[in-house]
């Protein structure tokens, strides 16, 4: 596979302002990989030798490091990868069991796709959401405290075309495609929208108001700490 | 009793305020910008701040090593890769308050005199990318970044750069491999970032909480800072409840507060239940159970104790769930993303997961239990990095707390747990 002459010409002009960002030229490398997902779905082998080309590596080179991350597929995947957090705390809250329902639900395992080319299911590590267990993501974006039912018609919405909301982000879910965008550093004037924070992230800040609690004013010293170990 | 103390969450619940409406003027960075560096990197150093990535480094103390005029392009890369399981903070610090990064971006930079910054943030997080993106891009507009920043003569660039998805790109070396365009694999330390970092050139790597603590050491002095938490540990943190509590979050309190206060203030364990073991600072950190409830989470404290304070990632877990089956997961991580550059962790990790798999069904006996400590003592302190360390600490400390729950498996062979009991619904 190669490219088109139009679908070259509009990669290079953008490999070439990520390079720009770069004192070196190969740091690049990552947000260019993003970027070849984002045309082609995955690291195809026509977007591995445009990223060498471009940064005068041998293909040798950017496959070593394409396949030392997670992120970058190595086939076409779905539409919409469709990520379980499976790490121990949202495993043990639920995560386990939305696993085994949603993988059975669809028919395919870790790292597979549907038939209708829509979801791609991933088993995750912790994508750092733990208050909000179990957590599932979709191409990168929130959806908080799932369980086995929400999980499922999840799918089956995103399999339907219908819109579906991420917890924490935009209203409208972007492809993986657009996704990839985005990680390749060209924003999609997305963010704006949806909550500035949400559910647990909030919980201290609430009890803290609730009683009346701040950080010390300066010069208003242990104010804060009062009774604790505080020097 | 401890209060909480908001400073970097203050303004999370107002609907802008990952914008600089909602942030306010870059008041400390002008206030920088105007003293000289190394009055700047004085005052942190005298606030005490310690880094908050997991380490607890002296922060000012890591910038008073770049070494100064010696001709060389100095570099800042905050490390946003937030990965280390059960630790969820700046993940919503960047959702919510991603200017309060870009300005301690702007005051550490100058203090260390580095004209280029990056932000290595996790891919994982698309929504959290827009907002640091966004934020960039205003204070660009603002003329908080770019040539002569505020008329102070001081040049900053500010590149946000999206990992690919690699646990390990959150260990300093290994980022700066992954944002050098390579595999995200550790390097052997000395020489230390501060001398050969980025490009080979005095770089210093922060955590985005360390970073973010900058601007509020700035605006109020050293002494506020200090005022705060313990005499070693000073000022505060955000610490992030997760698990089986009523009501998990994040909440930013003193250095110093214990599980016993943050577990009040969170409602407790859920409704019916009793604490059975938990990390002080993510799953790398060794595990504590209902005997640690009121040791101090600082650093001193939480080490003499034979943890470590980490990332203050508090997972919590009640009795409905087996230890077992909690460190296999844990050790499917770690072998899932040790890098393979070091034999102890590669071979170490992979060992790991396979005994745990067994263990965990009840296929196992008491010698197994020996063979996964010597496992962890072949691996502890034998690798480039701490990954391979972080592994051991699941394993050691939970044949050191619960032997007897390993033993019931193998008793019973298989485990004695119902897995749906301890789910969020299993309780209702």
């Amino acid at each position: 596979m190669t490219y088109s002459p139009e679908v070259r010409e509009r990669l290079e002009t953008d490999a070439k302002e990520i390079m720009d960002r770069y004192p070196r030229p190969r740091s690049a490398l990552l947000p260019m990989l993003h970027l070849v997902q984002s045309v082609d779905g995955y690291i195809s082998d026509a977007g591995q030798e445009f990223c060498a080309e471009m940064l005068g590596l041998s293909k040798a080179e950017v496959v070593g490091v394409a396949t030392f991350y997670t992120m970058y597929k190595r086939e076409p995947a779905g539409e919409y990868n469709v990520g379980v957090c499976t790490n121990t705390l949202c495993a043990i809250m639920g995560g386990d069991q939305i696993w085994d329902e949603l993988s059975a639900h669809t028919g395919v395992g870790h790292d597979e796709t549907t038939p209708d080319g829509k979801v791609t299911l991933e088993r995750l590590e912790c994508n750092a959401a733990c208050d909000f267990a179990p957590v599932m993501m979709v191409n990168w974006e929130f959806f908080d405290n799932q369980t086995p039912e929400s999980a499922r018609q999840l799918v089956d919405d995103l399999r339907a075309d219908k819109e579906v909301s991420p917890t924490r982000g935009p209203k409208r879910l972007c492809t993986f495609k657009e996704a990839s965008r985005i990680l390749a550093g060209f924003p999609d004037g997305q963010a704006g929208d949806g909550p500035s924070a949400a559910g647990p992230s909030l919980e201290g800040l609430k009890v803290a108001k609730a009683n009346g609690w701040e950080a010390p004013k300066p010069g208003e010293q242990t104010e804060g700490t009062e009774g604790g170990d505080a020097s | 009793m401890t209060r909480l103390t908001p400073v970097l969450t203050r303004n999370w619940d107002r609907p802008d305020s990952f914008t600089i409406d909602g942030y306010g003027e870059y008041a400390a960075a002008r206030k920088a910008l105007g003293m000289d560096p190394d009055a700047v990197i004085q005052m942190v150093k005298d606030s005490g701040l310690r880094g908050r990535g997991g380490a607890g480094f002296p922060t000012g103390m890591k910038w008073g090593f770049i070494p100064q005029g010696d001709g060389k392009d100095h570099y800042l890369v905050v490390n946003a890769d937030e990965s280390e399981p059960g630790t969820c903070k700046d993940i919503p610090l960047m959702m919510a308050n991603p200017h309060a990064l870009v300005e301690g971006v702007i005051i550490t930079a100058y203090a260390i005199r580095a004209s280029h910054a990056f932000i290595y943030v996790r891919g994982e997080v698309l929504h959290v990318i827009r907002r640091l993106q966004a934020a960039v891009r205003e204070a660009y507009e603002k003329g908080y970044l770019g040539a002569d920043i505020l008329g102070s003569g001081y040049n900053l660039e500010l590149v946000v750069h999206s990992g690919a998805g690699a646990y390990i790109c959150g260990e300093e070396t290994a980022l700066l491999d992954s944002l050098e365009g390579y595999r995200g694999q550790p390097r052997l330390k000395p020489p230390f970032p501060a001398v050969a970092g980025l490009y080979a050139s005095p770089t210093v790597v922060n955590n985005v909480e360390s970073i973010a603590s900058v601007p509020s050491i700035v605006a109020n002095g050293a002494d506020w800072f200090a005022g705060m938490g313990t005499e070693k540990s000073k000022g505060f943190g955000i610490f992030s409840l997760s698990g089986h509590v009523t009501r998990p979050g994040q909440y930013e309190a003193p250095l110093g507060i214990t599980l016993r206060e943050l577990l009040d203030m969170a409602g407790g364990i859920r409704a019916g239940h009793e604490l059975k073991f938990w990390t002080p600072g993510g799953s790398s950190t060794p595990i504590f159970t209902s005997e640690h409830l009121d040791v101090p989470l600082d650093f001193e404290s939480v080490g003499a104790k034979g943890s470590m304070l980490g990332t203050r990632a508090l997972q919590i877990f009640d009795e409905t769930t087996c230890v077992v089956r909690a460190v296999m997961r844990w050790s499917e991580f770690y072998a899932h993303e040790s890098c393979g550059k070091c034999t102890p962790c590669r071979e170490g990790t992979y060992w790991f997961k396979l005994m745990l798999r067994r263990l965990e069904k009840g296929q196992g006996s008491e010698e197994d239990l020996a063979k996964i400590v010597d496992i962890a003592d072949n691996i502890l302190g034998r690798a480039f990095c701490a990954l391979g360390d972080g592994a051991t600490s699941p394993v050691y400390s939970s044949v050191k707390y619960f032997r007897d729950e390993y033993l019931k498996h193998f008793e019973i062979g298989g485990c004695p747990f119902d897995p749906a009991a301890s789910t969020v619904w299993g309780a209702k």
